[in-house]
């Protein structure tokens, strides 16, 4: 996988076809997802909108390889994550995938930047730490730990840990979902920089409509399916955006 | 650079740090006695044969009457025997002007010219006999520095009747007396015991034996059997009143050193791996409660792309860390405890050198015990993190599952207010961890309650040996049988109120093939001084028509009652007896035999001899007592009880018993680790809660009380449990420790309990106030921001 960084950088990033999620069994079953079909061109920042309980975060979760489908596929670029055994997911989001959560995860007993380190040390060509947390702009707040950040601040944290192993991609549980509009823009500037700057492909979900102002692709998920796609012709930066 | 999990797992460790030191501690514990105890044995063992190699001791002691000096070329001739010795060996009284009755001495002669052929002596301070003054003696180096007595100081003894005056020309101590007590008496006292080495001509004129020899030193050659020489050895020397030779193994100094040495094999190899158990099960709870703290930083980890075998490497870290830093403390202090006991053993058994050493090799078995042990734990826990799924890292945290104990709670509700219903509900919901809390303090409390137990044991026989059995106040052994006159004189004196007979005969006593050497008693019944016991205090009557037989005594020799039992008597004509057991009784302490002496006496064919006898005495007339029983001629010794008693509780509370007190402290330890653990743990899963509590309002007092509450229910669970295992483990304990010559007793009372769940108690107040001060200090705020 290693190597075709740029090859990364085009194409489609995810293919999926008929995707399903079942959580348990017999009556009591759950269809979190009930046959998703869906492309990700590569480099492009996604907004998935939908309402609670519409199968958001159980399609996030497959992609970003922490869960795993109970039928149907999924690629990433040519390589099929519905079929890799645990190893190769393991390797999967250790080298290509980027979290950020909604409430920010990040080690009590580690401080901004040894957070930051936490993913550094195990990536390939990963950012400096200081150069990950600047470009959240709290390069001057390396070493305080997560008790005394603020919660934008943590967030940023998260963000800066996420994208500092150059992820392909970066997934984004509602990542702004505990911020106010100010601390949330701000986050959210971020994400559309890297996504920019970097190149790297984005899915963010949030429950902020307004948010899919800034997106390239907007998915509107409904009942476990896609029920809507929408190209962006014109995007608004996060500055602009009405909370 | 350290890397920021190892950063985590610095900072994981100072954070829990007097949990985790807790934890160390009792690992350091289980190392310290590990590295202790087998180092005292491998040093007691190593010097022992040192000592008896170096001073070449005897391996076989045959005693006889008197055997003119040519049967000793006889015995050399026997084959399988190295070397051989004779000399002259004697009872003795020392006046001590500090003391109210004369000190029992044992005289042994030493050839004039040389060093023995066998049992050599060490000289510890001044110089060898010189054999122009036969007035000089070596004394034993212990008596002397009990009564600061120096070399070229005087004594005077009495030895067959006579009083001599003797130069002390040097201090010495000898391999056959490590171990020395008085005859007839259980703890070495120093003060109360001689050994007196002299000239052999001089001491052979003493004891009417010129030209002869009492007892014979036989050494054999690489391969020789014992029992074949000894057998020999009696065949030569029977028409001397030979009163039957005995190996090294019964030799009663050696004996004592070779139960003590195995005493110790087996505290070293049975109470270790009960603290590193408890080590063990205490990280195993802590391990897994921390990891279920830290789930999503698990997932979390897990969805950076961390496997999970290092994610469990860097839990397993942690459990290496406290288990190494415990294991290597513990060597440290093994050593150095070590080091200050085997001081303690030197003085006790009189070693002239003691030096405590290790094998290097135990030090690794320390540490990898407790590192295979603290890991075993570990590895337990590690199957959650491999299960868990690394998408728990995006999900908010779930609400704990209290659903399962809504039932109960709701049965509940109209008695309990809203804290409590707190307490009952987490404790529903998580009962196998409760549980474990539970057994972890109960078997603390089992552990102090066993030591007491013990401890209660000793006291008890000690004080019913000296209360209930002995009446007696002194008690006076002669040089030899004599006949009921003397009893008479005994009574006639004025000031003794009551004289009771006793006799005491050495036998072997013999079923089939086994045999168990040792006295048979012969007392009057009913007895009213010096009354045997059974264990629940029953008085044993000594029988006419046969003999009765303790417990351990029946066991070894596989007799019952109804059964005949054989006895050599090894002394006067040396009959061959055969008696009916009549009865056998669990006796309190040692393994003594019974017979009423009339029928005794009649089965030897020696009327109305007595051995000596137990005497009452008016205190207003003490002294003249014992000053008019000093000068009867037949009188080898006489022993005050208050002397025995003293000597006895001395050695239980200084003396290797000392170790008693020790195993109490550390149980106490580990009660106190274990609670202190079980509050910390779930101070720390609450501190959310309790923080959440104290937004609502609730007072600092009740959140306390939330948390202090389970703890608190815990440790009341906890109560009864550890009294059943600390009666069973007292059992175990006594059984372990008791030997042929001691019986532990154990007696889990009350007191015990009462004293172990009160120390149980004492703990949790101490460990719940610790914590306490925790939620009270608790910062609301950083304790709602943070997730763990
Ligand atoms: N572990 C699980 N076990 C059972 N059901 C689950 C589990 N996780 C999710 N679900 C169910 O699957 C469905 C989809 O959940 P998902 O978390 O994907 O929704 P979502 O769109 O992210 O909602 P929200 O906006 O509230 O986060 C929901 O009905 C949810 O109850
Ligand atoms: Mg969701």
């Amino acid at each position: 996988m290693k190597g075709s960084r740029e090859a990364e950088r085009t194409g489609t990033a995810f293919r999926v076809q008929q995707l399903t999620r079942v959580y348990g069994e017999g009556p009591a079953a759950v269809h979190a997802l009930r046959g998703v079909d869906l492309k990700v061109p590569a480099g492009d920042l996604v907004v998935l909108l939908g309402a609670s309980g519409s199968g958001k975060s159980t399609l996030l979760n497959i992609l970003g390889g922490l869960d795993r489908a109970t039928a149907g596929t999924a690629h990433f670029f040519d390589q099929e994550l519905t079929a890799m055994a645990d190893v190769a997911l393991t390797r999967y989001r250790r080298h290509h995938v980027g979290f950020v959560f909604q409430f920010y995860n990040l080690m009590p007993s580690l401080t901004a930047r040894e957070n930051v380190d936490l993913v550094t040390e195990i990536a390939d060509d990963p950012l400096p730490a200081d150069e990950a947390l600047s470009l959240v702009g709290l390069d001057h707040r390396q070493d305080h730990f997560p008790s005394e950040l603020s919660g934008g601040e943590q967030q940023r944290v998260a963000i800066a840990r996420a994208v500092a192993k150059r992820p392909t991609v970066l997934f984004c549980d509602e990542p702004t979902g505990a911020l106010d509009s100010t601390t949330g823009r701000q986050v959210l500037r971020v994400l559309q920089d890297v996504n920019a700057n970097l190149g790297t492909t984005v899915m963010i979900v949030t429950h902020a409509a307004a948010t899919a102002a800034m997106a390239h692709r907007v998915i509107e998920m409904a009942d476990g399916a896609v029920r809507n796609v929408t190209v962006n012709e014109t995007r608004l930066s996060a500055e602009e955006i009405e909370w | 650079m350290v890397s920021p999990l190892d950063r985590k797992l610095l900072r994981d460790l100072w954070r829990m740090k007097l949990q985790t030191s807790a934890i160390g501690l009792v690992i350091a514990v289980g190392v310290l006695l590990l590295v202790m105890m087998g180092g005292l044995v491998n040093s007691l063992e190593q010097t022992r044969q040192a000592y008896y190699d170096r001073y070449r001791l005897a391996d076989v002691f045959a005693p006889v009457k008197r055997a003119p000096d040519h049967l000793l070329t006889r015995l050399s001739e026997i084959p399988g025997v190295a070397a051989v010795e004779g000399r002259v060996v004697g009872g003795a009284l020392v006046d001590i002007e500090d003391q109210t009755v004369p000190v029992r001495a044992q005289a042994v002669s030493l050839p004039a010219f040389g060093e023995p052929r066998l049992n050599a002596v060490y000289l510890a301070e001044g110089r060898r006999l010189d054999p122009r003054h036969m007035d000089e003696i070596l004394l034993l180096q212990g008596f002397a520095d009990a009564h600061d007595l120096e070399p070229g100081d005087s004594i005077s003894a009495t030895i067959h009747g006579a009083r001599h005056t003797f130069r002390i020309a040097g201090l010495a101590q000898a391999p056959e007396f490590l171990y020395s007590t008085a005859p007839g008496e259980l703890a070495p006292d120093d003060a109360r015991f001689a050994v007196i080495w002299m000239n052999e001509e001089a001491l052979a004129a003493a004891l009417d034996l010129d030209g002869a020899f009492n007892e014979a030193l036989i050494s054999l050659e690489r391969g020789a059997q014992a029992p074949a020489i000894i057998d020999a050895a009696d065949r030569i020397l029977m028409r001397y009143g030979g009163t039957g030779a005995y190996g090294l193994v019964d030799q009663i100094s050696n004996r004592f050193i070779t139960e003590e040495i195995s005493g110790l094999r087996v505290s070293s190899r049975s109470v270790p791996p009960v603290f590193m158990g408890v080590a063990a099960f205490l990280l195993y709870i802590v391990i897994s409660r921390m990891i279920e703290a830290e789930r999503t930083q698990i997932g979390l980890l897990k969805a950076f792309g961390y496997t999970s075998t290092e994610i469990g490497w860097h839990y397993l870290k942690f459990i290496l860390l406290v288990s190494i830093t415990g294991a290597l403390l513990g060597c440290a202090l093994g050593v150095l405890s070590g080091q200050a006991l085997s001081g303690v053993y030197r003085q006790y058994y009189k070693f002239p050198f003691l030096l405590f050493r290790v094998d290097p090799g135990s030090f690794m078995t320390a540490i990898l015990v407790s590192v295979a042990s603290a890991s075993a734990g570990g590895f337990l826990v590690l199957r959650k993190i491999f299960a868990l799924a690394p998408a728990v890292a995006m999900r908010p945290p779930a609400p704990a599952d209290y659903s399962g104990s809504a039932r109960l709670v709701a049965a509940l509700k109209r008695y309990l207010d809203q804290p409590t219903r707190m307490i009952v509900r987490r404790v529903a919901r998580q009962p196998m961890r409760a549980f474990a809390s539970t057994i972890g303090i109960a078997v603390g409390m089992g552990l102090a309650v066993a030591m007491l137990g013990v401890l209660g044991g000793f006291d008890k026989a000690v004080s019913l040996g000296f209360n209930v059995i002995d009446r007696s106040d002194a008690t006076v052994t002669f040089v030899e049988p004599l006949g009921e006159k003397t009893l008479f004189e005994l009574k006639r004196l004025d000031g003794v109120i009551e004289v009771e007979p006793f006799r005491s005969v050495s036998v072997v006593f013999r079923n089939g093939v086994k045999t168990h050497r040792g006295a048979l008693s012969g007392s009057v019944s009913p007895a009213e001084l010096n009354r045997a016991m059974s264990e629940d205090v029953e008085q044993v009557y000594a029988r006419k028509d046969g003999v009765i037989l303790s417990d351990p005594l029946a066991r070894k020799l596989a007799i019952q009652p109804g059964d005949e039992v054989t006895v050599e008597v090894r002394e006067g004509r040396r009959p061959v007896l055969s008696l009916p057991v009549t009865g056998t009784f669990r006796s309190l302490l040692g393994a003594p035999a019974y017979y009423e002496i009339g029928a005794l006496n009649d089965a030897l064919n020696e009327p109305q001899r007595v051995s000596g006898a137990y005497l009452r005495i008016d205190a207003a007339n003490e002294t003249e007592v014992y000053e008019a029983i000093k000068n009867m001629p037949a009188v080898a010794g006489i022993t005050l009880k208050a002397d025995a008693r003293q000597s006895l509780e001395r050695m239980m509370n200084e003396g290797a018993g000392a170790t008693r007190y020790y195993m109490a402290i550390i149980a106490a330890i580990i009660t106190f680790g274990i609670v202190y653990n079980s509050a910390r743990i779930a101070y720390a899963e609450r501190a959310h809660d309790l923080a959440s509590l104290r937004v609502l309002g609730f007072t600092k007092g009740e959140a306390a009380y939330v948390l202090l509450g389970e703890l608190g229910l815990i440790t009341l669970a906890a109560l009864p449990i550890g009294a059943l295992i600390g009666i069973g483990l007292a059992g175990a304990i006594a059984a372990g420790f008791s030997t042929d010559l001691y019986t532990i007793p154990a007696d889990v009372g009350p007191d015990s309990i009462g004293n172990g769940a009160m120390a149980v108690i004492i703990a949790a107040i101490i460990a719940g106030w610790l914590v306490k001060r925790d939620v009270d200090r608790l910062e609301l705020v950083s304790a709602l921001k943070s997730r763990e």
